[in-house]
């Protein structure tokens, strides 16, 4: 299979350029689809990259800095970034070096952005810029764009002949489609994973269990002490916390919610980003940076097959920091309404939303990290919607397929594939269809 | 503003609720839905104060009386009574935005194409309606009553923009079915406490501030709605809440009012061919594309006798059902009209469950190994959900109980003979549903229904296919995004010998037009109503 990777390119925009270079992303969309990539825009030729999924360019600035009035020690300004993000198969590294062969294009945007001049080196630049996510979730690791679209394809052919084909028994059905379907080109067999993959893959499955041992066999009892003091001090911590941090309002900006929905419902997936402040203290961050670790680690390792935990929406998602931790961003690619995402998200995983954002200033408050918050359903959907950003540039290589089409069309395709099927299998693949 | 947590009962002031919040008044044969607009603030002030709409408490009579008005604005026309702008942002966004002001809201709605709101006959611009006056009366009466109240508000400088008329069709809607059988059951002694372990099931009961403002929702909390500072003109009409801010939702509700005219002919012209096509007869198909039977009761196949709380043995074997035992759609199809606008889902798939498997629901996982014929039990791993993951397209479509709606419409126009043969040069009169349905959460009520369910190509993981009355068939997503993808089929798994897939199916159901309504508590229509 091909492993999905990722590579995030985070700049500081220099302040006067700011809105040259949004009028700038502007023309990489379609006229009348707010945000929606033109793939053929002349900047960035988002089609002649196979291997991307999605991609995005976001100027993140910050609506929420106003928040920090309860926290005097916070600075009350912070830098805009320019965020080049995208998801791919394959090597990031290798995908960037590519972009970087047709300069023009990324240098005209990223000339916007502080210490970049004419003769900076390009790719060293971008490498230089590029920020490792906290926390990255793939929808269903191994599953490349050519296997989408060549399977999106096979279920469109399949479904066609199969309206044509009379009532007959399952097996001369199969063999009639079978024998009706022409692909333009034979199914591409997945290619052997890369090992040095595997091996980073295993290593990162094993880390904390080998990071716990070693503990244990060097240092038994100085080990359950910390933690059992430790987990002690956490939750006194956790709920003096819980109770005195400041409530800031979240108020419904009606006009900003107008623009954000401009670019929504284009296409039956829809972007997400949003940022906001992290509240200060080392209390916060270090448990926001356990938690996202913990995230990144069951998102790579047991949520790899179609859902995160019961969500089964999600394309491709990041947790990023930034400015050493004092802000952080989160984006993602998802399947139907915003409303829709929201309350899947609360109704299903509303826990999940707890620990991943309740770091954040003016989250609504939890009870033990896990209860309430994101439950407090209208003042979290203000709280989300008043931290989202406009995502200037977004790109998707699948127009109209849900995660949900590219599971069934995957399993259309081991049908079609399998060598012998039983009537009843075949039935069960007929009604996929 | 924040949603309150409260445990606390609030007494229920009978004499403060309309009554259409707990009843359709189906004693009363005929409706007349008055659309008018506000020329002069004060005297249309002063028609309002003028007006006694039926209060809940006269329920208790023996019979309500034989003239009926209930009354409800949109947030136009609430701003052409002169309310400030300060206090009409704290009613929810999508009022205030309205039904078809919004390319997004439309999008989402369905209202594109033939349905976009420039071909509505009213609800926007000039027809853009500030007041619906709801009546309803006999037969006989509705016509002078309609007149005297209509000649009192264009006395008092209003204008009409439409009389919409109802017609009585016996509980049957134009295609032919008996409508109005699910209706969620409110919890108006309320003894409910939302979210235990119960929820895990599907329930019919739901928390009353899922219909009426200043109750407790399905969250426990309180539904935003404006609250008014002590400071505010004639806050004293108005009931305080606990924070002693007068209390303009209380007893309120957000009303729906879309309506939608019906291709009859159409409808059974398509099915017709469709039914020769399959090999089935045209009731059959008609019916597995609703999802009931021609006379209500629900689809064979599906067991019922099912206990659902909230569902009283007035409405045995007819919706005492569940579609858990159908995951595939083999008995109902998962497409089918009934099944997208209430799938009938608890919080968890497949119900209640013990200690363990709640906790590892929670993580998307189960110890309940699936058996049940589907793909997921397919020999092949690569490629599949495996257990022990839930597999994600059972779990598309859950807690039902943050989305339901009180319908409150009504059949219009004269209804057709599907039998009679027609003459397509000639149009046929129009006849169709005003559906009028009441929720406390416009986005995640009666929004969420119509966009994520019925008008979603891609609900609960079909492809390609919107709700089979209602969808306008609209190619999503359209040129330049992609190629236009088809939303016009059908699927009906349980089409022997292999599942039938339908195509190009014609928009059976146009929406002609609509707006989002604020019902007022009648201390909230005083308060309007004051100088």
């Amino acid at each position: 299979m091909i492993p999905q990777d990722s590579f995030i390119i985070v700049a500081k925009i220099d302040p006067v350029q700011l809105d040259k270079l949004r009028s700038l992303l502007k023309t990489m969309t379609f006229a009348d689809r707010t945000g929606m990539a033109d793939p053929d825009n002349p900047l960035v030729r988002f089609r002649d990259f196979d291997e991307i999924h999605f991609a995005r360019f976001v100027v993140l600035a910050d609506n929420t800095l106003n928040d920090r009035a309860h926290y005097p020690q916070l600075p009350s300004r912070e830098p805009f970034y320019l965020c080049f993000m995208v998801d791919c198969d394959g090597s990031a590294d290798e995908l960037l070096a590519r972009m970087a062969q047709r300069p023009d294009g990324l240098r005209t945007i990223f000339g916007h952005c502080e210490e970049f001049g004419q003769t900076t080196d390009l790719l060293g630049w971008l490498r230089a810029h590029r920020v490792k996510p906290a926390a990255s979730y793939v929808n269903w690791v191994g599953r490349s764009v050519g296997q989408v679209r060549e399977e999106a394809r096979l279920h469109d052919l399949l479904r066609a002949a199969l309206s044509g084909i009379e009532k007959s028994e399952p097996q001369k059905i199969l063999v009639r489609l079978r024998q009706s379907i022409m692909l333009p080109e034979p199914l591409k067999p997945a290619p052997p994973t890369p090992l040095s993959w595997r091996i980073r893959n295993v290593a990162h499955l094993l880390l904390p269990f080998v990071v716990a041992l070693v503990c244990l066999a060097l240092f038994p009892i100085i080990t359950i002490v910390l933690l059992g003091v430790g987990s002690v001090l956490f939750v006194i911590a956790l709920r003096w916390h819980e109770q005195t941090d400041p409530f800031v309002d979240q108020p419904y900006d009606a006009n900003r919610v107008a623009e954000l929905r401009g670019g929504e419902d284009h296409d039956v997936t829809n972007q997400y980003t949003a940022m906001g402040s992290i509240k200060p203290g080392r209390f916060r961050l270090w448990t926001e940076v356990a938690i996202l670790y913990g995230i990144n680690w069951v998102a790579r390792h047991i949520f790899t097959r179609g859902s995160l935990a019961r969500i089964g929406t999600i394309h491709f998602a990041h947790w990023v920091f930034l400015d050493q931790g004092r802000r952080a961003f989160f984006c993602s690619n998802y399947d139907g309404g915003h409303e829709a995402y929201m309350d899947d998200f609360i109704n299903k995983a509303g826990f999940g939303l707890n620990l991943s954002f309740s770091s954040g200033i003016g989250y609504p408050t939890t009870d033990w990290l896990l209860a309430r918050g994101a439950w407090l359903e209208q003042e979290f959907k203000r709280f989300q919607r008043r931290h989202q950003i406009p995502t200037d540039v977004w790109y998707k290589a699948y127009p109209g397929l849900t995660a949900h089409d590219l599971a069934r069309n995957s399993r259309i395709r081991n049908g079609f594939e399998k060598a012998a099927m039983s009537d009843d299998e075949i039935r069960r693949w007929l009604a996929e269809i | 503003m924040t949603a309150r947590e409260t445990n606390m009962r609030r007494e229920i002031d009978a004499t403060d609720i309309q009554a259409i919040a707990r009843t359709a008044f189906g004693s009363h044969k005929s409706a007349r839905y008055v659309l008018l607009r506000v020329v002069q603030p004060s005297a249309a002030r002063q028609w309002l104060r003028g007006l006694t709409p039926t209060s809940l408490a006269k329920m208790s009579l023996k019979e309500l009386p034989p003239e009926i008005s209930q009354i409800a604005f949109t947030a136009e026309g609430l701003r052409a009574l002169g309310i400030k702008d300060t206090i009409l942002q704290q009613f929810s966004p999508e009022f205030v935005d309205g039904i078809a002001n919004n390319d997004n809201r439309s999008r989402r709605l369905g209202d594109t194409g033939a349905n976009a709101p420039t071909n509505w006959r009213w609800g926007v611009g000039e027809k853009e309606a500030h007041i619906l006056l709801m009546l309803f009366s006999t037969v006989e009466q509705i016509k002078a009553l309609t007149d005297r109240m209509l000649d009192q508000a264009l006395a008092a400088g209003l204008s009409k923009v439409d009389i919409l008329s109802d017609s009585d069709m016996d509980n049957t809607e134009p295609f032919g079915f008996r409508d109005g059988i699910s209706q969620p059951t409110f919890d108006w002694d309320r003894p409910r406490i939302p979210g235990t372990k119960a929820d895990q099931d599907y329930t019919n009961l739901l928390a009353l501030g899922e219909l009426l403002l200043g109750y407790r929702n399905e969250y426990g909390l309180l539904t935003d709605r404006p609250l008014l500072a002590a400071s505010e003109k004639n806050v004293d009409i108005l009931p305080k809440d606990l924070t002693d801010h007068g209390d303009l939702g209380l007893n309120g509700s957000y009303l729906v009012y879309r309506q939608l005219a019906q291709d009859v002919a159409g409808f059974w012209r398509w099915v017709a061919g469709e039914a020769a096509r399959s090999g089935i007869t045209k009731e059959q198909q008609a019916e597995s594309m609703v999802g009931r039977k021609l006379d209500g009761s629900p689809l064979p196949d599906l067991p019922v006798g099912r206990s659902i709380p909230g569902v009283d043995e007035r409405y045995s074997g007819r919706n005492d059902f569940l579609f858990d035992t159908d995951p595939d759609g083999l008995s109902c199809p998962v497409g089918a009209h009934i099944r997208r606008a209430n799938p009938r889902t608890g919080d968890v798939p497949g119900g209640r469950k013990g200690p363990l498997d709640s906790l590892l629901t929670i993580l998307g996982l189960t110890t309940r190994r699936d058996r049940r014929p589907t793909s997921s039990t397919l020999p092949w791993r690569r490629n599949t959900t495996v257990w022990p993951f839930i597999r994600s397209e059972d779990d598309a479509v859950a807690s039902a109980r943050f989305h339901r709606i009180l319908r409150r419409g009504r059949e219009y126009g004269s209804k057709p003979d599907p039998d009679l043969g027609h003459d397509p040069a000639i149009p046929a009169p129009e006849t169709g549903i005003h559906f009028l349905c009441l929720n406390a959460n416009i986005a995640r009520q009666f929004e969420f229904v119509q966009g994520a369910w019925i008008a979603s190509a891609k609900f609960a993981a079909l492809a390609g296919e919107q709700d089979p009355l209602l969808g306008n068939r609209e190619p999503f997503p359209t040129n330049p995004i992609a190629d236009p993808q088809p939303t016009d089929g059908f699927t009906r798994p349980g089409a022997p010998p292999h599942c039938r897939h339908a195509s190009g199916l014609p928009q059976f159901v146009r929406v002609r037009g609509g707006a989002y309504f604020f019902l007022p508590g009648l201390a909230a229509l005083r308060w309007i109503a004051s100088d």
